[in-house]
């Protein structure tokens, strides 16, 4: 691993920010300065929420050289999901596209089977695609099989700030999977942030725990600095741990001969 | 007979007519590794954070077969007990090989089996087989391993398809042993009732095993790097890796197994791993001939490195061991021993009359009950068969 140049590739593209950043549940004026605290280079834009009701758009609040990332959100099926990716694409956001495809209004949480279905279409059609998932690692592989350029397992149900709550299996999707594991969904704090990058997932996506901090630049910030801690420590090499407890008097190895 | 310098003529990195290439890129990715590592730059601190880490990286295999992890061999042997436990619970699983035919074409030069060798041949009729077979499961065996010398004319894939359809009616479990082969062919075995292949690449070295296979299908590295992706391609449910520790420097090539089984995985999810551990015999008290030599510490380094790498691996032992080390290390890292052991041709039954020599002296001859004894001596469990044929 370069320490030096450690950048994010997803689809061909580097990185240098591993963060990023939801626009939805804040006003439109502070993406700027949230985008600015957070040192992010990629922001997601739903793109049903394209146009507000007053008749802004979210597209000429986003800096230029940041990277749009609409998804496919209020997508109910593969069908829906790959449509809205189109029109997406049609409107000038690009090539990337993160499928959100749920039809179930509790907890909000993705269907797998139709996000495959959905990447395997976008895929072929150019897309670079960003799958949210629930981290499985059957369905994650079918994904990469598929097309996708990442997985983006939830760390807890969207807009929860539960914090990690699916650790060990999204511990399986970094220990297997080659392609970029970026964190999403769920996470409330920063701290938490750190943890997961300090486990090796290459980002993190946080929306919800910024838009509704009680300042939310300087929580973007906050963020930030967490994710990057967590990477170098994951990049250092955690330091070692000695074991508590007292060693075995009849050693295992006492039967060896030359 | 050819000399050595026209054998060697053979460009051992191409295919040979008829071999099927497949598209891989595991096997340059395994070679680059090795040519990067260099065991000597690891350190203690390396030794003891590989210990710690939860998941075993690949950089944590290397510190572990490294030098700097012999004085800590202890330690990896309680962890890879605690890995076995918590993967196998207390299960010993046994199988017995079974020599088929020792006729061979390849000229491997340190095999008992080679071309060259004037030993006894023999190849055992299908009625043969049947006895054979009849007298091991008698013993309760329920898992065999057919073993045959490589040589595609005395022992065609029919000849093994047919050795596994007689199997399959007094074993639940096959497995096969045998010369590598095409996915095609690999897929006939299977659809015979093998479903578990084994293939020894020897040495990952490849300028090294080159020097060592002089002539016949072995000659050809990559075709035999690449038979167990085709035996997986082929519908087979595992395969099994290993290298004849000793022939080159010994940690590279157990680096190498280790990740050619570890790649291979990666891209068949589904592919059941198995490692065996077979070793040259050093030299007694002479470590100026070869220090690389596999005395019995190394060995269990090796296999203890194994198993904390990939710790749902199974892991077979060999009967080239002495008994206090295999009694040893079951249920510490390996999970599989063979019992009731004959490497020769037509050995399990007296009324055979077509008998041929031996591929190598086993170590622990001692009966199935024997062994089963000693397994339930540890306190383990040992198990005939886990797993049910679905064709």
């Amino acid at each position: 691993m370069n320490k030096e140049n450690d950048k994010l590739l997803i689809g061909g593209k580097k990185f240098n920010s591993r963060f990023i950043l939801g626009s939805g549940k804040y006003d439109l004026n502070l993406i700027d300065a949230a985008i600015k605290y957070a040192g992010a280079e990629i922001i997601t834009l739903a793109l049903r929420r394209a146009n507000t009701v007053k008749g802004e758009n979210i597209l000429d609040f986003i800096p230029k050289g940041v990277t749009l990332l609409p998804n496919t959100s209020g997508a109910r099926n593969a069908k829906e999901a790959v449509r809205i990716a189109k029109l997406s694409r049609e409107l000038g956001c690009g090539d990337f596209i993160k499928i959100e495809v749920i039809h179930e209004s509790k907890y909000l949480l993705p269907d797998n089977y139709e996000t495959i279905k959905a990447t395997e279409e976008l895929a072929k059609d150019g897309f670079t695609v960003m799958p949210y998932m629930y981290p499985d690692l059957n369905a994650a592989r079918d994904m990469i099989n598929a097309g996708a350029a990442c997985v983006m397992p939830l760390a807890s149900p969207i807009g929860s700030n539960k914090g990690l709550s699916t650790k060990e299996f999204i511990r399986v999707l970094i220990n297997e999977i080659d392609v970029p594991v970026i964190v999403d969904a769920g996470l409330g704090k920063p701290s938490e942030a750190c943890e997961v990058m300090e486990m090796g997932a290459d980002a993190v996506m946080v929306n919800t725990a910024v838009a509704t901090a009680k300042d939310i630049p300087l929580m973007a910030g906050a963020f930030k600095n967490a994710i990057d801690a967590g990477r170098k420590a994951y990049l250092a090499g955690l330091g070692r741990v000695i074991e508590d407890g007292a060693v075995s008097s009849s050693p295992l190895t006492g039967f060896l001969r030359d | 007979m050819k000399s050595v310098e026209e054998m060697r003529k053979v460009n051992h990195m191409e295919y040979m007519e008829g071999m099927e290439e497949i598209s891989s890129d595991i096997m340059n990715k395994v070679i680059n590794e090795i040519n990067i590592t260099d065991f000597d730059t690891f350190t203690k601190e390396d030794v003891i954070r590989a210990l710690n880490s939860e998941e075993k990286s690949v950089e944590d295999f290397k510190a572990l077969l490294s030098p700097a992890a012999i004085p800590y061999l202890e330690d990896m042997a309680r962890l890879a007990t605690k890995e076995t436990r918590k993967h196998f619970g207390n299960s010993i699983y046994l199988f017995t090989p079974l020599y088929i035919s020792n006729y061979c074409e390849n000229y491997c030069i340190y095999c008992g089996f080679n071309c060259y060798n004037k030993i006894k041949r023999a190849k055992l009729t299908f009625e043969d087989i049947k006895k054979e077979m009849k007298a091991i499961a008698k013993t309760g065996i329920e898992e065999i391993l057919i073993l045959t010398g490589e040589s595609r004319k005395m022992s065609d894939v029919e000849y093994i398809g047919k050795s596994c359809e007689i199997a399959k009616k007094y074993f639940k479990n096959v497995g096969v042993e045998v010369y590598p082969m095409n996915s095609d062919e690999y897929r006939y075995l299977h659809e015979h009732g093998a479903d578990f292949v084994t293939v020894f690449q020897e040495t990952y070295n490849s300028d090294k095993y080159e020097t060592l296979h002089l002539m016949g299908h072995k000659r050809i590295f990559p075709y035999r790097f690449n038979a167990q992706e085709r035996a997986l391609i082929g519908g087979m449910r595992g395969v099994a890796f290993a290298a004849l520790l000793g022939l080159d420097d010994f940690r590279k090539d157990a680096l190498a197994t280790g990740l050619h089984a570890y790649l291979l995985q990666r891209k068949y999810p589904h592919a059941e791993i198995s490692f065996s551990c077979p070793r040259l015999r050093p030299i007694i008290n002479n470590d100026k001939i070869n220090p690389k030599d596999v005395h019995e510490p190394q060995l269990l380094q090796v296999m203890c490195a194994y198993r904390l790498f990939m710790p749902f691996a199974g892991l077979t032992i060999s009967t080239r061991e002495r008994e206090g080390f295999r009694d040893n290390v079951i249920g510490m890292c390996a999970t599989k021993i063979s019992a009731g052991v004959s490497t020769g041709i037509g050995s399990h039954t007296e009324d055979i009359d077509e008998k041929g020599d031996d591929q190598f002296e086993i170590c622990d001859d001692r009966s199935l009950e024997e062994v089963l004894g000693a397994i339930k001596d540890k306190g383990l469990q040992p198990v005939m068969n886990d797993y049910v044929y679905i064709q």
